[in-house]
């Protein structure tokens, strides 16, 4: 029997979803809808946009105004969304290799606008639909089928590379500290302008099996031992941070003008609103 | 403060472009600056706001499209426009529009290519590429207008269509057109022939059609109806599916509906001088006016010559050819490419009509004069 919420934010009927055993995905969809739900917004009013790969799988379950792009575009459909519907509330989801290289372009620019808009990248370290290939987020040196010596890239910082662009609000949790990434993302939703919101997860058939990770269950434990908050990374030595992921908020900008809000002084000047 | 505009005024093709698709209903545009079709943007950005509308320079031509798209599922009639290098790469989206359903005009103001080319000069070089650009299998209405006023009528019946059948539809012009100057009649919407989608949902199932129908209702996002679109074939709720029987079905229903409705207002063409003609001549777009004058000029000389004009390019008025050839000696194709309509009248003209080509490549237009000499040489 599905819990309360899941009947009331999912597509039950739909369920179970085409994950893999072991992937952190349902549990960031979950904390997607449970964000939605605990701001309290009336679900016609929200619009979930979705591009390519694993994440993006997500849009299809979640009972929602929902629209299943094509491969690093969300954020770009989104923006239109929000253009022509400025009432909905334009929620991403998307990953690491949608958002941040195919997409990356988008990602940016939305940052630069900061249209107000909240983006979720699912960051499994990974291209798990096509089968464990590396991404801009799989750390330097680990394996993928198209890197079978080790990556020689640098990954990116995704909350860095968005407040760096612009992004208004930035942050980060994962699929373990499943109650503080619930809270960054309603916090991300209550932000007027661009968020970005970064949920860490757990692919053990593809990056955990290439780079010798354990189970999910020895993932999910690395997660509870080496994502660390920030504000207790602040009391740690350089020393003992090396390696760990940090979560938490890690910017927000307030007054910062909003695109669509700026846009409709546009219209204003041009006369449209008489 | 919003300026009324004047009824006639004298314009470019882009800008009657942006008059014509104001008129249709369009409040969103989405650009990024490419020659030879700048002036779609820059007209769009000044008269958008001015109706209550939005325009928005995007980060590339993809985001451009992507973003028109997006509007358009949010109930707002959309457009995007671009010129050979841009259309190649908004390619991939125009096929999620046909298998999402969604309606979108895309403007290509084709210029001489391939790549960088010469992107000034004028070209039809896309017109293959406006038929197949996108991958698989899929439907696809492309419009030619050929004159500054026709581009205003013709972006009007762009976006009716797109509305009508739930489809991206391809204005296909060119940089004669796009950049030539004359007088337009800007026809205000109430005196035109507006179409908008149908938003009631059959049966609360967002792709479902009625009995004998085939094209699915649309309603917006934020209307309340709860429903998924995604590019890939999916069922009458939007889910995707990997059903082989619904996914043929789907298919065959995109691709039926274009030519189902084929003869209710997506076909279009026109004749001038074609009824005692045995010579005829098959032009579109930019070509057109030197096409005309050259029928005229042959016919002061004794040649009984006309001009066919496929006005929707896409799907190709075949049977209207293919009926008109049969009292023809000859069929000539004009086209500023190596022949890419060429291959289509090839492909449907059997039997004694010979079919001649005048294509031009090196970015001049091809001149009345160049195709009297044609006229002449066959005949002699």
């Amino acid at each position: 029997m599905p819990s309360k919420l899941v009947q009331e934010t999912m597509r039950t009927r739909r369920l179970p979803h085409i994950w893999c055993p072991g992937c952190g995905h349902g549990i960031l969809m979950r904390d997607v809808c449970q964000a939605i739900y605990n701001v309290g917004l009336p679900k016609e009013r929200v619009a979930i946009v979705s591009g390519i790969g694993c994440s993006s799988r997500a849009a299809g379950y979640m009972n929602y105004n929902t629209l299943h792009t094509t491969h690093g575009r969300a954020i770009a459909f989104a923006t239109g969304i929000k253009m022509a519907r400025p009432e909905l509330h334009v929620i991403v989801v998307t990953g690491d290799g949608d958002a941040a290289a195919i997409g990356g372009n988008h990602l940016i620019h939305a940052c630069r606008r900061n249209i107000d808009m909240t983006v979720v990248i699912f960051n499994n370290n990974i291209y798990g639909m096509t089968g464990g290939q590396y991404s801009p987020t799989t750390p330097t040196g680990e394996k993928g089928t198209t890197a079978p010596y080790g990556n020689i890239d640098g990954d990116f910082d995704l909350p860095k590379l968005s407040e760096a662009a612009g992004a208004t609000y930035t942050a980060r949790g994962d699929c373990f500290h499943v109650p503080q990434m619930i809270r960054l993302i309603e916090n991300g939703i209550r932000h007027k302008g661009f968020s970005v919101i970064e949920g860490v997860s757990i692919c053990p058939t593809y990056y955990g099996r290439k780079n010798k990770k354990g189970s999910a269950v020895d993932m999910m434990h690395w997660q509870e031992q080496n994502c660390i908050d920030i504000k207790k990374a602040a009391k740690m030595e350089p020393a003992e941070l090396e390696g760990k992921v940090l979560l938490g908020e890690f910017s927000r900008v307030e007054g910062r003008p909003e695109y669509v809000e700026e846009y409709d002084k546009i219209i204003h000047i041009a006369g449209g609103d008489r | 403060m919003a300026e009324k505009q004047k009824r006639f005024q004298l314009l470019q093709g882009n800008e009657a472009c942006v008059e014509g698709a104001l008129a249709a209903g369009m409040r969103f545009f989405a650009g990024y600056p490419i020659t030879p079709s700048t002036e779609i943007a820059e007209r769009s950005a000044v008269r958008l706001p001015q109706v209550g509308g939005k325009f928005m320079q995007m980060e590339d031509e993809i985001a451009s499209i992507a973003a028109a798209l997006g509007a358009s599922v949010a109930g707002t009639k959309s457009m995007t426009a671009t010129s050979g290098p841009g259309f190649s790469l908004k390619q991939e989206n125009i096929g999620y529009a046909t298998i999402a359903e969604i309606p979108i005009v895309i403007v290509d103001v084709m210029r001489s290519g391939p790549s960088t080319g010469l992107p000034t000069s004028p070209s039809q070089g896309d017109v293959m590429q406006a038929k197949w650009g996108t991958h698989g299998d899929h439907p696809v209405i492309a419009i030619c207008p050929c004159s500054v006023q026709d581009t205003f009528n013709q972006t009007v019946r762009a976006f009716n269509l797109a509305e009508r059948f739930r489809t991206p539809v391809i204005l296909l012009m060119d940089e004669i057109v796009g950049h030539m100057r004359e007088g337009c009649e800007i026809i205000p919407p109430d005196e035109l022939e507006i179409h908008n989608r149908n938003t009631h949902m059959i049966n609360s199932m967002p792709y479902a059609f009625g009995e004998g129908q085939y094209v699915p209702h649309m309603t917006s996002f934020g209307d309340g109806h709860l429903y998924n679109i995604t590019g890939l074939f999916h069922d009458e709720a939007g889910f995707p599916t990997n059903d082989n029987q619904i996914a043929g079905e789907e298919n065959d229903r995109i691709m039926k509906k274009i030519q189902i409705y084929k003869y209710s207002g997506i076909l279009d063409y026109e004749e001038y001088q074609m009824e005692d003609a045995d010579i005829g001549i098959v032009c579109y777009g930019g070509t057109t006016r030197a096409v005309r004058e050259a029928v005229d000029e042959a016919r002061d000389m004794g040649y009984n010559v006309g001009m066919f004009r496929p006005v929707t390019l896409w799907p190709f008025p075949e049977y209207e050819l293919v009926s008109r050839a049969r009292q023809l000696r000859r069929l000539i194709v004009v086209e500023h490419n190596y022949g890419q309509v060429l291959l289509t009248v090839e492909g449907i003209i059997k039997g004694d009509t010979k079919v001649e080509f005048i294509g031009k490549v090196n970015g001049t237009a091809i001149s009345p004069t160049e195709i009297i000499k044609k006229i002449e040489e066959g005949d002699e």
